[in-house]
């Protein structure tokens, strides 16, 4: 035991004092909190408005275009020729003419340019254009615009889940999203660690100084004490990744305030403008992104989120365990990191197939499919997880991590049984075949 | 307690397609070097793993010091196997510490001990250096330290002195030969026999699993010596005599001969001596002695 806990240490300073290990953890919040910054810096910044001059000969669509944050619109009278060759000195950066054939030749609008007309600018004017047509049209036929719009009804559905009596606001949204966060989490963790486990081991017994340690400790010990080393220093970096983002979040928050005020409504515009009129019109009637926020956020607080929690530290050390071992296992059985991939591919299609399997049950976590994947414990991991914050039975939750340690228990002991014999099996191309003899080998 | 620090009783240890070792006895007596010789894959270093509790034996028993073979006797023995290996990322005071601990050593103890040996092999320079950053020799060094650092009563070493220039054997051979002043015992599988011919007191031979020989050095060359004489004469030694037989002779440009002379059964080299003296002028006599290596030449072939 005393052992174990030296084995422990080393396996867990070793890695925590490395520079790659140091500069992973500081980088990685750094980087998401730059990429962050980056996209709303562009967005702030690329707001700077544009001079549009408008040239209608139709006559229909004088004070029709307004104006934005992103564009002013100036209304010019006479020749297009003229105004052609007067646009770079009038400062303007587009001018659209309308003919007055419009409405008999939709496709004759022009837009002169001297640096080439963003398609943001060309499909907002050509909505604005048909909006108007539209409009004429519909009046000719009798219709006002308010009349249509009455005639859409927009539904928009509360869910409510029904559990022990109470009725609880729950939110489908909120829920999918700490779904899939817990899942991919624990399928980075599961591949990231596994693999240091599997190369770790490799390296050991390839600079031979596993001979050396196994004539002090039993071979199972050295696998074990790896395995929790690894495991530990897999939990520090995602601890400090987490505090370190919310660190960053805060204080680049904090700073960036009275911009990213500005920045929610900038991206708004952006985005609308790119909408089609409908959704526009949808996005309009409804409340703003910001409004929303707090909606969100009651519905993460009725989400289940210590039991969240619970289970994604469980779920995140049994899935680690499960696979690490098996990883292990193979590192453990070849002379070199490149003769490990035959023996990957099999531990790695549970792992990528339960991240598939994820995606149809963030749609449905009640199927059977959900349920039962979240039972197997090469599954459960990743797929409990995506149906926790739906709100799962305990007793499914319970049978499910009381399977996934029998899983474990189970991998590890066949790891075990295959390093106790690959560790010490030199320049031996090693089949399936004989991976299967190991098990049963007595030493 | 027993007089044998390592007795092995008919030890079988069969791996899937061959037999390694074959009711293999042997005894290792207190405070010796002990010479563990055998061709290559004739099952020493099955039999090592054995006595390190590494892999089991299918059949026989292994007493540590009279007493079955236990968990806690790897603290009491110290193995250095030939296909050395260091954690090379790690800093040398660091991984020594770590070994001397899994051997059982307390920090503070394995830190008293480490001082001493680097200050003995005049390496203080290299506790914060990356074992990476070491030459082969260097680190060979490193591990003959991890090897004997806790005082083991059995140190096995496997080919202890490959990698070595002459100046650093000899600075581990004087080490092999302090450690034994001091009461370990060592066992010592060399392929090398001028190092078993210096170092060794016992030997034992393995070939094709089986024990061939075992014993003190000195009773074994006895009996494997081949009875035969060198001897360098002037004059003439021709015709047949009745003591020995020449096996062969050869003269040089001055007159002086040497020749390599076989007792003929039942006479000893006093006999021979008599009836030489009265044929020839004798400058030098003595008898030829079975070297470590006609030893292992002869039993192998067996």
């Amino acid at each position: 035991m005393k052992n174990i806990l030296l084995i422990i240490q080393r396996e867990y300073l070793t890695r925590v004092r490395k520079k790659s290990f140091i500069v992973m953890t500081i980088l990685g919040p750094v980087l998401i909190g730059l990429l962050y910054a980056g996209i709303i810096w562009a967005a702030i910044s690329s707001i700077n408005q544009k001079k549009i001059e408008v040239l209608d000969q139709s006559g229909h669509f004088h004070d029709k275009f307004k104006n934005s944050s992103s564009y002013i619109y100036e209304y010019k009278k006479g020749d297009i020729d003229s105004l052609k060759n007067t646009l770079k000195q009038s400062g303007a950066d587009a001018l659209v003419y309308i003919p007055s054939n419009i409405f008999e030749q939709p496709k004759s609008v022009r837009i002169y340019s001297e640096k080439g007309v963003s398609l943001e600018l060309q499909s907002s004017i050509e909505r604005e254009i048909e909006n108007e047509i539209e409009n004429i049209k519909l009046t000719e036929a009798g219709i006002t615009r308010s009349t249509l719009e009455s005639a859409k009804v927009k539904v928009s559905a509360e869910t409510i889940s029904l559990k022990a009596g109470e009725e609880k606001k729950s939110s489908a949204t909120a829920a999918s999203i700490i779904g899939g966060i817990s899942a991919f989490l624990i399928y980075m963790a599961v591949f990231i660690y596994g693999a240091q486990v599997m190369r770790s081991i490799t390296e050991e017994k390839t600079s031979r100084i596993v001979e050396v340690l196994i004539s002090s400790v039993k071979p199972f010990q050295l696998m074990i004490g790896k395995i929790v080393g690894v495991a530990l220093v897999g939990l520090t970096q995602f601890g400090l990744w987490i505090i370190l983002t919310a660190a960053i979040f805060t204080v680049g928050g904090r700073i960036m305030a009275d911009k990213v005020q500005k920045a929610p409504e900038a991206l708004t515009e952006m985005q609308m403008s790119n909408m089609p009129p409908e959704a526009k019109e949808a996005m309009k009637n409804q409340p703003n992104v910001a409004d929303a926020m707090p909606d969100i956020m009651g519905a993460v607080s009725t989400l289940p989120v210590g039991t969240i929690l619970l289970c994604f530290i469980l779920y995140f050390i049994g899935g680690y365990l499960l696979y690490s071992s098996l990883f292990g296992a193979v590192g453990s059985a070849v002379d070199s990191e490149t003769d490990t991939q035959q023996f990957m591919l099999p531990i790695t299609i549970p792992i990528i197939a339960s991240f598939a399997i994820a995606q149809i049950v963030i749609r449905d976590p009640y199927s059977p499919l959900a349920v039962w994947a979240s039972m197997i414990p090469f599954t459960s991991p990743i797929i409990m997880m995506v149906r926790i914050p739906f709100g799962v039975p305990a007793w499914q939750i319970v049978l499910s991590v009381g399977l996934l340690i029998a899983g474990f228990i189970f991998t590890t002991w066949l790891a075990s049984r295959i390093y106790r014999v690959g560790i010490l099996m030199y320049g031996k191309k090693i089949t399936w075949k004989e991976l299967g003899k190991w098990l049963f080998y007595k030493v | 307690m027993s007089d044998n620090i390592l007795e092995v009783k008919n030890v079988v240890k069969n791996y899937a397609s061959h037999r390694a070792l074959d009711h293999v006895s042997l005894s290792v007596p207190k405070g010796v070097i002990y010479g563990l010789l055998g061709p290559n894959g004739a099952g020493k270093t099955s039999l090592i793993r054995i006595v390190n509790q590494i892999t089991g034996p299918d059949e026989g028993t292994v007493l540590f010091d009279g007493r079955p073979l236990a968990e806690n006797n790897i603290y009491d023995i110290g193995y250095l196997p030939e296909e050395r290996g260091l954690y090379k990322k790690m800093k040398v005071g660091e991984q020594l510490l770590y070994l001397a601990r899994l051997k059982g050593l307390t920090k503070d103890q394995a830190m008293e001990k480490l001082k001493e040996w680097f200050v003995k092999f005049d390496i203080k320079t290299w506790w914060d250096k990356n074992v990476e950053d070491l030459s082969k020799g260097m680190q060979q060094k490193i591990q003959f330290v991890a090897t004997v650092l806790h005082q083991p009563r059995l140190i096995i070493l496997d080919e202890p002195f490959s990698g070595f220039d002459p100046i650093n054997a000899n600075l581990i051979k004087d080490e092999i030969l302090e450690l034994k002043e001091k009461g370990s015992t060592i066992i010592f599988s060399t392929h090398r026999m001028e190092s078993v011919e210096e170092l060794c007191d016992y030997i034992g031979l393995i070939n094709k699993s089986k024990k061939v020989l075992e014993g003190k050095k000195s009773d074994i060359k006895a009996q494997f010596k081949p009875n035969t004489f060198s001897l360098n004469y002037t004059g003439q030694l021709n015709g047949n005599s009745a003591t020995f037989k020449v096996q062969k002779s050869s003269t040089n440009m001055e007159g002086l001969s040497s020749a390599t002379l076989e007792a003929l059964p039942g006479f000893s080299s006093n006999d021979i001596l008599k009836e030489l003296v009265d044929r020839v002028h004798v400058t030098s006599f003595h008898e030829d002695v079975a070297s470590m290596n006609d030893v292992f030449l002869k039993s192998v072939k067996l």
